[in-house]
């Protein structure tokens, strides 16, 4: 919404402060102020001046030599205008001045152009003669300046030589943009912002007082009007011009429109412009004589009737679209655009005027489907009072009769089937103290209702609420204006008492956070991947056509295919990460995200599917499967678990390498998966290293955590170190070695570290030699080398059984 | 005697000077102290001393000997403290060569802001709880007061699953759930990921997180939310930040507000970052609508409370200069490395 100060003034004429004011006490009662444009930003020394005499430069053609009345005294100006003759008055900037822009460029000049006096082929010349498009403005707005030339003041602009020339065009004037927020329809109009600026400033406000004296006849002799579908149109006020003279409008209403950024097309046109600001109620005109029966009628339209609006382009209506026709056909698209067919021409004869009141929400999903949005249905989706609607017409029909151009019919043709009432709310200052922690007395708050047009009865204690304020309808709204006015700024700073709470995280956001710490103390980063992808990203990772994976939940009205379902699993966004950097050069990349995936329960989706958070991790460059081992491994034993997690190995995970792939479990629980990323989908993500990564479900991780911890003293007995070097077939893992030594090692086993892996010319082929060193203690006395010596030989006794055989 | 032991004492003094290195030292002493040393051959003559003079004797040989092994210990210390004076000497480093660092990995901007911002309500109280993503239109709309012919609730604006599931378009719905489990008094704040559906550019994203603050009691007003939201503004972005309440409106909130913190990169003078206003807009907030308490179980006029709902992106961008919201997603690790 954009408001004129010099239109805000015509209903608050006691308004008198400084623009920075007006903004910063505007946006603090509520009345966002984006932004303001000076529309004299740039225009200094500038004033009325008449050309005296005129002469022809001595040594230029085309320059002549000006003397100039401004008003004390009286200049010379050499000018090369050749629109200008003896006698025109005329804008003079002054030497020392500036002007908005240059006359014959299209350049910005956000600090104007200074002017200064200086010589012309030799001939001094103290200012310039101004165009409008110097002044800042254009010939859209002032249709009288020449095409190209100096602006001369018309005969009966009455201004004379000395006058500010800005101010005589009206420009001295601020235009302001505020942000509106959807409950205050009534902002949308200068009559419901001046209203809010006399509140704010406490200023009397005066509305327009509307007459229409009205020429005789009967309207409805002329129209009826019948609604068919009064759900959307709850209301339709009708009246008739008869004897229509089309022609220019006045100065002072160009100008207010012209402030709003709107171009004088005529009389007519200018009328229903100016009120749909003025009021927010936009109007329509149709030319009586093509509406068939003298008929109006209100009705959906057909799915699949075509229908021509005034721009000339054909658009498909469907059952939901509001129309207005008449007697035969459809004449206009219910507050969106006129039709072709009735459109208002230069030979009007009779005019019918329309102010009705539409459903909002049908206006709002219509402009969507047909495509095609106006100022007047931005006005009508925000869902206008159908009260505004007779004052409009009415003020248009005034508007009519005082600029003389026509004759208004006597009566109105009314179709309100339902009339909306003013609603009444009990006064409650203590309760509204409350809320706000404020102490205003009931006198100051009655006082801002007051200024709001909410009146209020003491017998009853009730305050009336008028229909344009259909955003107040409890005590807490009512609350709002006692705070907007008394001043957000005003009501104390204080903090809530009362019962005290611990003020905590989560069990699981604690291990999400150890999570985040193991990850970034070992080199990964984190990162931020989006929640939907591809459908196509099942391919990518090589993912089976009928694996529970591609389950995914798929969004009805996606930003297209790329975001267009619920991520089921969580590689791919960390995979795209990881080829973002591969292909920027980026050496190494260990990137994790803790992100969410969505497991519907069942599909199409009935209720609301299992987020499950997920560790991921992903890495390239130095380092391979076993430092993404180590790194997992950490993690969970700082999380308390981690000498009871086991990885074995699997080929379950079709985009992982089938021999460098391990499912991590604990007992019968899986926490997740790791692995090298197999080949091919490396080239599906163009990333030509070996990707290793982990994927760890949180949940299961957090079930397993635990933060307490027991001493259990430190060894006072030595213990006993014996290393075993042994020989094994390729295929053995070193996990299966190692679920022996556990299992007969047990309690006198302190700790096992395997120190060495060896395939080649030393051992015969088909085997490797694995190396441990174990350590043994009792934690109640020395141990007997006997003793040692005994587990030893069960452990290689029952390695035995696997075809191990110590080293020789 | 006693020049006998004088003259042991100078002479082995003077060699005790004139030695260079432990070796000598020891060499000395082996000489001197030893067991065929000179000073004991004169003790194993102190038999030929007549019996009276024997401890006048003895005390004499002891001194010569003390004085001759403090000499010693003397010199020894101090040929070692040379020897390694200079062995230091040679070990000189580089001390200006560059430290070995591991390679650390950093945490997401985003996640910093949003751990620098519990932090602060945390202290105050609250407790960190967080809701579903896939969220039900009743709990995204109906309760927070949005009715079914909002605007908000078109296809253009919100991602929907099917006509009651939906992608989540504000972390409001937490409040709503939380209320409607009736444990009171409330302090919740509840960050997560929401979802709009704005095209990706430099300042918008499909995707995107909010925090989400509530808090209901009895006697809550909005003093209490102004006082709150000044606090958290103190803590979060500096001691000298002013809070600005401006009028606003949001379905779910009654009065209703957003709020303007001071530049925090020029203090209020205006800048780039606040482009020329001196004040930047953080949050939206207000007290809990009434009609909001009641859908969710809570007597409005017993309880009341407030809520504010904190961009954190918007919060990671404005704090760390960040000019296009992109790099969030990207990943780019020259980028992570910043923080």
């Amino acid at each position: 919404m954009n408001t004129p100060i010099s239109w805000l003034k015509v209903y608050v004429p006691d308004l008198d402060v400084d623009i920075n004011e007006f903004v910063d006490k505007m946006t603090l009662s509520g009345s966002h102020v984006e932004c303001y444009e000076k529309k004299d930003k740039n225009l200094e020394k500038i004033v009325v001046g008449k050309i005296e005499t005129m002469e022809q430069h001595p040594d230029a053609d085309k320059l002549v030599v000006c003397q100039v009345n401004i008003g004390a005294e009286t200049i010379q100006i050499v000018t090369g205008a050749k629109n200008v003759k003896v006698g025109d008055v005329i804008p003079v900037v002054l030497d020392g001045g500036k002007v908005a822009a240059a006359h014959g460029d299209n350049n910005e000049y956000p600090d104007g152009i200074k002017i200064k006096k200086g010589k012309l082929r030799g001939v001094e010349s103290n200012g310039m003669m101004c165009g409008i498009e110097e002044l800042g403005s254009s010939r859209d707005f002032y249709p009288e300046a020449p095409e190209d030339g100096v602006y001369v003041f018309p005969e009966d602009s009455g201004v004379k030589p000395g006058d500010d020339a800005v101010e005589a065009l009206g420009l001295r004037d601020a235009v302001v943009e505020y942000e509106i927020t959807s409950n205050r329809v009534d902002c949308f109009s200068i009559i419901g912002m001046a209203r809010e600026v006399a509140a704010t400033f406490d200023k009397e406000f005066i509305p327009p007082v509307v007459e229409v004296k009205g020429s005789g006849g009967n309207v409805n002799d002329y129209i009826s009007v019948e609604v068919k579908d009064p759900d959307l149109c709850p209301r339709y006020v009708a009246r008739v011009v008869t004897d229509i003279k089309i022609g220019p409008s006045p100065k002072w209403m160009r100008e207010r429109l012209a402030a709003q950024g709107i171009r004088s097309i005529n009389n007519l046109v200018d009328i229903t412009n100016y009120v749909m600001e003025e009021y927010g109620q936009p109007m329509h005109a149709f030319d009586l004589d093509t509406i068939a029966g003298n008929k109006i009628v209100v009705k959906r339209a057909k799915d699949g009737d075509k229908f021509t609006t005034l721009d000339g382009q054909e658009r498909t209506l469907d059952s939901e679209v509001l129309m207005i026709c008449d007697g035969e056909k459809e004449v206009a698209i219910a507050g969106i655009m006129g039709g072709e067919n009735s459109m208002v021409t230069d030979d009007i004869k009779t005019l019918l005027f329309e102010a009705a009141c539409f459903d909002g929400t049908n206006i709002r999903l219509s402009t969507k489907r047909i495509g095609l949005s106006t100022d007047a249905s931005s006005k009508f989706v925000k869902g206008l009072d159908p009260n505004l609607a007779l004052e409009a017409i009415n003020r248009a029909c005034q508007l009519i009769e005082e600029l003389g151009c026509g004759k208004v019919v006597d009566g109105v043709v009314d179709a309100y089937a339902n009339p909306v009432n003013d609603k009444e709310l009990p006064f409650e200052p203590e309760k509204m103290n409350a809320l706000l922690g404020t102490d205003v007395s009931p006198e100051q708050m009655l006082k801002y209702f007051d200024k709001l047009g909410l009146k209020y009865d003491e017998k009853t204690n009730m305050l009336t609420i008028p229909t344009f304020r259909q955003d107040l309808n409890c005590m807490a709204d009512l609350a709002e204006e006692v705070a907007r006015f008394y001043g957000y700024d005003n009501i104390p700073v204080t903090l809530p008492h009362g019962e005290s709470t611990a003020g905590k995280k989560s069990f699981a956001e604690r291990i999400n956070d150890v999570a985040r710490n193991i990850c970034e103390a070992n080199g990964f980063s984190g990162a931020m991947c989006y929640s939907f992808e591809s459908p196509k990203v099942f391919d990518k990772l090589l993912i089976p056509a009928d694996s529970s994976y591609r389950n995914a939940i798929e969004i009805m009205n996606p930003l297209g295919e790329d975001f267009s379902i619920m991520r089921t699993i969580s590689l791919n966004g960390l995979l795209t990460s990881l080829s973002t950097n591969y292909n920027r050069k980026n050496k190494n990349a260990r990137l994790y995200e803790l992100a969410n995936v969505y497991i519907p329960k069942a599909l199409p989706l009935t209720e609301l599917p299992d987020e499950k958070m997920k560790l991921t991790m992903g890495m390239y460059g130095d380092g391979d499967f076993f430092t993404l081992k180590g790194v997992v491994e950490e993690m969970f034993d700082k999380l308390g678990f981690g000498a009871t997690v086991e990885f074995e190995p699997t080929t379950e995970h079709p985009f992982l390498h089938p021999g460098r792939q391990a499912v991590i479990k604990k007992g019968n629980l899986e926490l997740g998966y790791m692995g090298q990323l197999h080949p091919e989908v490396g080239d599906n993500y163009k990333i030509k290293a070996d990707v290793i990564v982990a994927v760890i479900d949180m949940a299961t991780v957090t079930m397993l955590s635990t933060f307490d911890r027991k001493y259990e003293g430190i060894a006072k007995f030595p213990g006993m170190t014996r290393d075993l070097s042994l020989v094994v077939d390729k295929t053995i893992f070193v996990g299966q070695i190692e679920k022996v030594i556990k299992k007969c090692g047990g309690k006198l086993l302190e700790s096992y570290k395997l120190f060495d892996v060896y395939e080649g010319e030393q051992v015969a082929e088909g085997k490797k030699s694995v190396a441990y060193t174990m350590t043994f203690r009792a934690k109640d006395r020395t141990l007997e080398d006997s003793e040692v010596s005994a587990i030893i030989d069960k452990i290689l006794k029952e390695l035995g059984k696997l075809g191990i055989e110590i080293r020789a | 005697m006693k020049e006998k032991l004088q003259s042991i004492k100078e002479t082995t003094l003077a060699q005790i000077e004139a030695a260079v290195d432990v070796a000598t030292l020891n060499d000395i002493k082996v000489a001197v102290l030893g067991k065929k040393g000179e000073l004991t051959q004169v003790l194993k003559s102190m038999k030929d001393v007549a019996p009276e003079d024997r401890p006048k004797v003895g005390q004499m040989v002891n001194d010569t000997r003390q004085v001759i092994e403090e000499v010693l210990e003397a010199k020894t210390k101090s040929i070692n403290s040379a020897i390694r004076a200079e062995k230091m000497k040679r070990e000189t480093i580089d001390v200006t060569l560059p430290g070995i660092k591991k390679i650390d990995g950093h945490r997401h901007p985003n996640q910093i802001a949003l751990e620098d911002l519990e932090r602060v309500f945390i202290g105050m109280g609250y407790e960190v709880v967080e809701g579903p993503e896939i969220e039900y239109d009743k709990y995204n709309f109906e309760l927070l007061n949005i009715p079914a012919n909002h605007p908000a609730k078109d296809e253009q604006d919100t991602f929907y699953i099917n006509k009651e599931i939906l992608l989540r378009t504000q972390t409001s719905p937490v409040q709503a759930r939380i209320m409607e489990q009736g444990k009171l008094p409330i302090r919740i704040l509840s960050p997560g990921r929401v979802f709009r559906s704005d095209e990706v550019d430099a300042t918008h994203s499909p995707s995107f997180h909010q925090v989400e603050g509530l808090v209901i009691d009895k006697n809550i007003t909005m003093a209490d939310l102004k006082g709150t939201l000044d606090q958290f503004a103190k803590e979060f972005f500096g001691e000298k930040t002013k809070t600005k309440f401006r009028p606003h409106h949001f379905p779910f909130t009654e009065p209703s507000a957003e709020v303007d913190i001071t530049c925090f990169k020029c203090g209020g003078k205006g800048c780039r970052v606040c482009k020329g206003s001196g004040w930047i807009e953080i949050l939206g907030c207000g007290m809990v609508h009434p009609h909001v308490l009641e859908m969710c179980g809570i007597d409005p006029n017993e309880y009341s409370g407030f809520a504010f709902g904190i961009g954190l992106e918007r919060v990671t961008l404005l704090k760390y200069e960040i000019d296009d919201m992109r790099l969030l997603y990207e990943n780019d690790t020259r980028f992570l490395n910043q923080f």
